[in-house]
């Protein structure tokens, strides 16, 4: 039982960052109907940023955010203004082409400057645990936990009741119509794109002092992304919310269940994921206000 | 009457097909000026070329005087054009005063924001009983009553609205011209797409026909009511 409730809250505490990374991916699926196969690759420049400016600069991961957010914002709207936005009205093949290509580059870019060595990231409370009911928390994991749902909530808030955030929603409703608002929908796109590099970037700082750095560890997290994003519901924010906490518990529980193992672990998710493809294809939410 | 709108000679075509041919129209301050015809005839295709959702090959559009051509949707709205497209497109997963805000996204709108949703609320009471509600769970007549409350909202000089009385019930249709009078003697210049011929025609001051990308006939609103072409064509008598 202590287990099960052991996995269970780690598999919450993990599922929060993964939310984390399918709400930018979803972000940016809404407003320009583009799969983003750069997510990941986003993921591990945060990763980087992080472990640089930790070892260069011995800022804190968690506090190094407020560096990474802007910095990871700006990739983002670059990305965004110079390549995706060429192809907006192109056909998805060439899309999907050119965000992948985008994840080469960086993940290959990132294997020039720092090899292909993997990096650990290590802190004072890195192997740490705080103690609850008997259960035992791992101090980054619960941190990353905290930060990721203020980061979540505050975004809810910037997305439900600013004007700038009712124009992300509705650009991603209906395009046109938001141009018939007065909405720059351009201006919107880029925002979109940062926002979403912003969130993959953070969820990377977040996760650095649990997992190895290396210029290959985005694809990995592009594919559970991708995963968390139709679960939830393509373009549903609420969706990958719930898409990211779904798949980390069930990552969890699985890696303790008798005869799976972490070995396996994946293929529940993707056993999952096929289940939900064949049920309820539209995602667990389908439409939702955000 | 001084010209709020002009569109000279313009000509426009969707790749190989073209759907407007030389198109004159002018929108006088404080009008209602009809555009009918049948389906296809390329009536919503003007109002996007005035909102600039699509680009005209050629021809002049001109609004108070400034050059649209340049412009992108977004600055159209700006400078006042507000366009109720067809088939309301409201924001569906969004509530009403949701999509109110939206209308009046632009930044020269917002300190009005308030006093224009009373004004709307007072024109629309349906729409004050349903804020919280979301666009997509209304009616078609109510969904028809947001988009045009969302185009007030952005203090709108000259509004277009896109068939407003497609796929409403007659009660309704009758509610949503008398609406289209209202807002016309509350100050606002009105460029009405419509295929309902006999109501439209009875609200306006002015009115064009368009014919398979052609204008084919203009005069005033109750003229054409009594044109034996109209009647014939459009009226069924």
């Amino acid at each position: 039982m202590i287990v099960f409730l052991q996995s269970l809250l780690s598999g919450v505490l993990v599922g929060g960052v993964y939310a984390l990374i399918g709400i930018g991916l979803t972000i940016i699926f809404g407003v320009m109907r583009i799969i983003n196969f750069a997510h990941g690759d986003l993921l591990m420049v945060g990763m980087y940023l992080t472990f640089f400016i930790f070892t260069l600069l011995g800022i804190d991961p968690f506090l190094s955010i407020l560096v990474s957010i802007p910095l990871m914002f700006l990739l983002g709207a670059f990305l965004q203004k110079v390549f995706i936005n060429r192809v907006l009205n192109a056909l998805p093949q060439n899309q999907i082409l050119l965000t992948i290509g985008l994840g080469l580059v960086m993940s290959n870019t990132a294997m020039l400057l720092f090899t292909s060595d993997y990096r650990i990231l290590t802190t004072s409370y890195s192997s740490g645990s705080v103690s609850l009911g008997g259960l035992s928390i791992s101090t980054p994991l619960l941190l990353s936990f905290l930060i990721t749902a203020a980061i979540t909530a505050f975004l809810y808030w910037f997305l439900l009741k600013t004007d700038i955030g009712q124009a992300i929603r509705a650009t991603a409703q209906d395009r046109d119509a938001a141009q018939l608002m007065g909405i720059n929908v351009k201006r919107m796109s880029v925002l979109a794109t940062g926002l979403g590099a912003a969130l993959a970037g953070t969820a990377g700082a977040l996760i650095s002092p649990t997992y190895y750095i290396y210029p290959q560890v985005g694809s990995a997290f592009t594919l559970k992304a991708f995963v968390i994003v139709v679960l939830g519901g393509m373009g549903s924010i609420i969706g990958a919310t719930m898409g990211g906490i779904i798949i980390g518990v069930t990552e969890s529980l699985a890696a303790v269940t008798p005869f799976i193992g972490s070995g396996l672990k994946e293929a529940v998710v993707f056993l999952l994921f096929l289940l939900v493809l064949l049920f309820r294809p539209a995602g667990l939410l389908g439409k939702s206000r955000m | 009457m001084s010209s709020l709108l002009q569109i000279e000679k313009l000509n426009f075509s969707y790749g190989d097909l073209k759907v407007l041919w030389d198109v004159d129209l002018t929108v006088n301050q404080g009008e209602i000026v009809t555009v009918v015809g049948s389906n296809g005839a390329g009536k919503s295709t003007t109002l996007k070329n005035v909102s600039r959702l699509v680009r005209a090959s050629s021809g002049k559009l001109v609004f108070d005087g400034q050059d649209l051509h340049a412009l992108e949707s977004h600055q159209v709205v700006e400078r006042g054009i507000i366009q109720v497209p067809e088939g309301r497109r409201i924001f569906s997963e969004m509530t009403v005063v949701e999509n109110l805000r939206m209308g009046s996204f632009v930044k020269s709108t917002r300190p009005d924001r308030e006093k224009n949703m009373e004004r709307v609320f007072t024109l629309f009471p349906r729409l004050a009983e349903r804020r919280d509600q979301l666009g997509g769970t209304m009616s078609g007549g109510e969904q028809q009553m947001l988009a045009i409350a969302r185009g007030l909202m952005g203090n709108p000089r000259l509004m277009l609205l896109d068939e407003p009385s497609l796929g409403l019930s007659p009660l309704f249709v009758k509610n949503i011209f008398d609406i289209i009078k209202e807002i016309n003697r509350q100050g606002v210049t009105i460029l009405l797409v419509e295929q309902n011929v006999l109501q439209s025609l009875r609200i306006s001051h002015r009115a064009y026909v368009l014919e398979t990308g052609r204008v084919v006939l203009t005069g005033k609103g109750e003229e054409l009511l009594r044109d034996d072409r109209i009647k014939k064509a459009y009226l069924g008598a």
